[in-house]
């Protein structure tokens, strides 16, 4: 089991969500976050003055997945979430010990 | 004898210049960082309480009471005594005296509310409960003798003023100005720490109330239902229209045209008209507006570059724009529009303009003065500043033991 955590433009999620339900995966806990990378901040007014904004707005995708599945789901969010332009994201991948299902308490790769 | 048109209109005119309150509420709610909104709203809304009581006690009495010396009213009418049903004999011939004394009650309210926009996110709620009502007896009710009440010093000397640029908008200007300097910036302002607002939405929705609500404030002004209140109403809208306009440009012209940069003009546009809305034709609410943007945009930026925390910019949009209107009266008002008024340069007579400046002078020196000199009085005493780690932490919590959106679990 992996668990995989991507950081991807607000208006990409749609095109992430459609391509990985082709792949039969659905389970996703999406959270807004604020973050920065190599892109630039944006500048914003307030009344006779403005300011700069350095973490934009993100979104992040958390989701546990079998082994085998890792190389496509990853495969489709990076192509689905790209335009070229900095502040398209990143996806890490890290292991995962152990996943339990609270309405039944099936455990590991049942869990899924 | 009671006019039941004029009443009410009065009437009215009172409840839609209340409405203007939770508007400022709003319009300044919005602007501060999220930590600090209930803290910041509170401080307009328990006005609509605490000077609610106070006005009916003595406030009205010593603002609008039996002339003493021509700069405050005697404490004959002290609890509402002799305030009735018929009208006062002296002020709004046609309404009840009860219908006049509430109106005048709404704007007391307010400008106590208004100068609470330059010391929000820092200030102690009890020291600014009892500062408020200091500042309504000191402050509020004499100028408000001055200007409006029978036999006031200022009215005497044939200084026009509508509905309060001075009263009202200088007044609370100068006063927020004072009250910055003396409990100095929000921690991290010096360094440039972004005090970014949490929510224009609801700047916009309480620039809008406050537009619906300034047409009881301006045309209520007028103290009778006819073609006075007419003009006057007209000239107001005509005036937050334009000054709108011109925020907008502005804004464009330096980067966007930003939605609270228009809501800042139209507030600007309604501050300026104040003063001038009965007495002038109401075409000239156009420059009289766009100035006002102008006018209440660069002494923003010059309140910006000095780094004065002055967090709401109470002293640029209502303090200099009520000076622009003001001035503006001297020049635009003609007895054409109100045979009670007076004419102005433009209309032959640059007198009327040498009175409104002397009565600017006097009510912004005064403010300024005498609202320092109270702040310094409470701050030594109870305290009106909150310490670091209140502030820190947000005066919703620390204040008022609330926060504005709480809760994780639905």
């Amino acid at each position: 089991m992996k668990k995989i955590e991507a950081i991807i433009r607000p208006e990409k999620l749609e095109a992430v969500q459609k391509g990985l339900a082709e792949y039969a995966i659905l389970g996703m806990t999406v959270s807004e976050v604020s973050g920065r990378g190599r892109q630039h901040g944006i500048i914003l007014q307030w009344r006779a003055g403005e300011y700069r904004v350095e973490l934009l707005p993100k979104l992040k995708i958390e989701m546990v997945v079998l082994d085998e599945d890792v190389a496509p789901a990853l495969n489709v969010i990076v192509s689905s979430a790209r335009t070229g332009g900095r502040g398209d994201g990143k996806v890490f991948v890290s292991p995962i010990e152990n996943a339990v299902r609270i309405r039944t308490g099936d455990e590991g790769a049942n869990a899924i | 004898m009671i006019s039941s048109g004029d009443t009410a209109w009065i009437l009215i005119s009172s409840a839609l210049v209340m409405l203007m309150t939770p508007g400022l509420a709003l319009f300044y709610g919005g602007m501060v960082r999220r930590k600090n909104v209930l803290s910041t709203m509170m401080m307009s809304f328990i006005l609509l309480g605490v000077i609610g009581v106070v006005w009916a006690l003595y406030g009205y009495s010593l603002g609008f009471g039996p002339d003493l010396g021509g700069f405050v009213g005697k404490l004959d009418w002290i609890g509402l005594m002799g305030v009735g049903q018929d009208p006062s004999g002296v002020y709004a011939s046609t309404v009840p005296h009860l219908a006049f004394m509430v109106f005048q009650a709404m704007f007391a309210v307010i400008t106590v509310a208004l100068w609470t926009g330059g010391v929000v996110e820092r200030t102690r709620f009890s020291g600014f409960l009892v500062l408020a009502v200091l500042w309504l007896t000191v402050v509020y009710c004499p100028i408000a003798h001055w200007v409006w009440g029978q036999g006031g010093w200022l009215a005497r000397l044939g200084a026009l003023d509508f509905a309060g640029g001075t009263v009202v908008h200088v007044n609370a200007g100068m006063s927020a100005l004072a009250l910055a300097f003396l409990l100095g910036p929000r921690r991290g302002f010096k360094n440039g720490e972004p005090m970014e607002p949490h929510n224009i939405p609801m700047v916009v929705l309480g620039a809008g109330l406050l537009w619906f609500g300034w047409f009881g404030f301006n045309a209520g002004s007028a103290l009778t239902s006819g073609g006075l209140a007419s003009s006057a109403f007209v000239a107001t809208t005509i005036s937050a229209a334009a000054a709108a306009v011109a925020w907008m440009l502005l804004g464009w012209y330096y980067r966007r045209p930003s939605s609270l940069g228009v809501a800042t003009g139209v507030v600007a546009g309604l501050v300026a008209i104040t003063p001038a809305a009965g007495f002038v034709h109401p075409i000239a609410a156009i420059p009289i507006g766009a100035v006002a943007s102008v006018v209440c945009h660069y002494c923003m930026l010059l309140r910006t570059n000095r780094r004065v925390d002055e967090s709401l910019d109470v002293w640029a949009v209502h303090g200099m724009g009520g000076v622009w209107g003001a001035v503006a009266t001297g020049l635009f008002a003609t007895t054409a529009v109100n045979a009670n008024g007076a004419n102005g340069l433009f209309f032959g007579n640059p007198m009327l303009l040498v009175k409104q400046v002397a009565a600017i002078a006097v009510v912004a020196a005064f403010a300024f003065g005498a609202t320092w000199v109270l702040g310094k009085l409470v701050d030594m005493t109870i305290g009106l500043r909150v310490d670091e780690r209140e502030e820190v932490v947000g005066l919703d919590v620390s204040q008022h033991g609330e926060r504005a959106y709480g809760g994780l679990s639905s």
